[in-house]
């Protein structure tokens, strides 16, 4: 059974568009890592991502499940889904098992009604919407980091550079993030993914 | 119920005038009444601050500079839930250029740095000079090593002297280490990213202060134990000069 206890990860609006990022380790309870490359980043329609912490095992199964009540409802509507309706998907799927599940999910995304959107669902079944967001055993380490340089309207480049960052500074200090860094663009046109191998992150003042 | 000491800590100086007054739990007496007239007239659970101990959750943080160091801290000391005192100063004084900052059990780190105090005097009379920053530490160390079972303290070490100028010791669970900076208590946590980022090597006694009050300022509106306002102490060759930024002039971010 995977398990991991937590990680690291985020969303970000900017100017047209709302990038999603996440480090790539899994382990077990905090000693084992048991995936150093694994996405956890996974796509559940053409323009709505979503981005997946605590356990392993159930982030897997309420995205397979909400993937597939997604794209229902997008058949049902005949129009792509809103990032609400996903967000909301994975909501209620959080809030009625919160018994059993551990998971927390970022959902980003762009649609037609609103443009780019980020959403987080807790642990427990909460839905906010935010302009940007962190989440993950890693991100308290980033709290201060990302308070300070997060700007509204941001272009692209300066959205990725503050998303790299602040991967590269909580994968330096938490022990159970690490890895690659997995970063997702979504825009109106389309969806790119970049990926930046631990070597070619940003360095800071001790390394 | 288990009886425990009623502490009360000393008038320190060079805390701007302000009496501080730490104490673990009160009297048993006195809480029993209390507890009793609570049960009697209605059934509200009892108030955190008579059963919890007290600690300062705390974001402090030091960094030094060419010639000396800036030394910060929050001002809240939190029993559980309820905050005991909004304007405490975590630096205390050592010796005159020779500060620590203060976290964790609020009552274990006012002793250890009051120990400290005596024995850097008794020290300092002995070699007829001022003591090194490091003899501080060293201090502060043994303490911690020796009861670390019992004391639940981490005291940042910070100071000025002639022969190594400006320099920060940590001394976390009885370890000594010098750094160019650190952050402690609670609310480092939140800000670990931040100063990774901002950190640069070679900056000016101003520059430092910023950053010291930026951290702080961060790390406040994040932790639930770190807030009120901020203290500094910037040492240099001259001596200590202490300052106090209420929360109305802290810097503000992008949602505040």
């Amino acid at each position: 059974m995977f398990n991991t206890p937590d990680h690291h990860l985020g969303g970000v609006t900017f100017n047209g568009g709302v990038i999603i990022g996440s480090d790539s380790r899994a382990s077990i309870g905090g000693y084992y890592v048991s995936s150093k490359t694994i996405n956890k980043l996974i796509q559940v329609h053409d323009r709505i991502f979503c981005c997946i912490a605590g356990s392993l095992a159930d982030a897997q199964a309420v995205t397979k499940a909400a993937k597939f009540q997604i794209s229902f409802h997008s058949i049902q509507m005949e129009s792509p889904p809103l990032v609400k309706a996903a967000a909301s998907v994975l909501r209620e799927l959080c809030y009625n098992n919160k018994e059993e599940l551990q998971a927390g999910f970022i959902t980003a995304g762009w649609d037609r009604k609103k443009g780019p959107q980020v959403y987080t669902v807790a642990l427990g079944g909460m839905l906010l919407s935010q302009p940007f967001t962190i989440g993950g055993s890693g991100s308290t380490y980033i709290y201060g980091y990302a308070d300070a340089k997060y700007k509204p309207d941001m272009s692209k480049e300066e959205c990725l550079q503050f998303a790299t960052n602040a991967l590269a500074l909580a994968m330096g200090r938490d022990n159970v993030s690490g890895g690659v860094a997995h970063l997702v663009v979504i825009t109106e046109e389309g969806v790119e993914h970049v990926v930046i191998p631990g070597d070619k992150l940003p360095k800071f003042h001790d390394e | 119920m288990s009886i425990h000491d009623f502490k009360e800590s000393n008038f320190i100086p060079g805390n701007g005038g302000l009496d501080r007054k730490v104490s673990t739990r009160p009297a048993t007496s006195l809480s029993c009444a209390k507890r009793k007239c609570f049960k009697m007239l209605d059934e509200s659970p009892e108030p955190g601050w008579l059963s919890e101990e007290v600690k300062t959750g705390t974001t402090i943080i030091a960094i030094e500079f060419d010639g000396g160091v800036v030394l910060g801290s929050d001002s809240r000391v939190s029993a559980g839930e309820t905050v005991v005192n909004r304007v405490m100063n975590k630096l205390s004084l050592l010796h005159d250029k020779i500060y620590c900052a203060l976290s964790g059990s609020a009552a274990d780190a006012q002793t250890i740095a009051e120990m400290v105090n005596y024995q850097l005097d008794v020290h300092s009379i002995e070699v007829g000079e001022d003591p090194q920053v490091r003899s501080a530490a060293t201090l502060v160390k043994n303490i911690s090593y020796k009861y670390k079972e019992e004391l639940s303290a981490h005291l940042i070490v910070a100071g000025w002297d002639k022969r190594g100028g400006g320099q920060v010791y940590v001394t976390l669970n009885g370890l000594l280490s010098r750094q160019p900076f650190a952050v402690g208590g609670s609310g480092s946590s939140y800000v670990y990213g931040f100063v990774d980022a901002e950190y640069r090597k070679a900056m000016s006694k101003e520059d430092c202060q910023q950053f010291v009050v930026n951290t702080l300022s961060l790390a406040m509106s994040r932790d639930g134990s770190s807030g009120g306002v901020a203290y500094l102490v910037t040492i240099d060759k001259k001596g200590a000069e202490e300052k106090c930024i209420l929360g109305n002039e802290l810097p503000t971010f992008y949602d505040q």
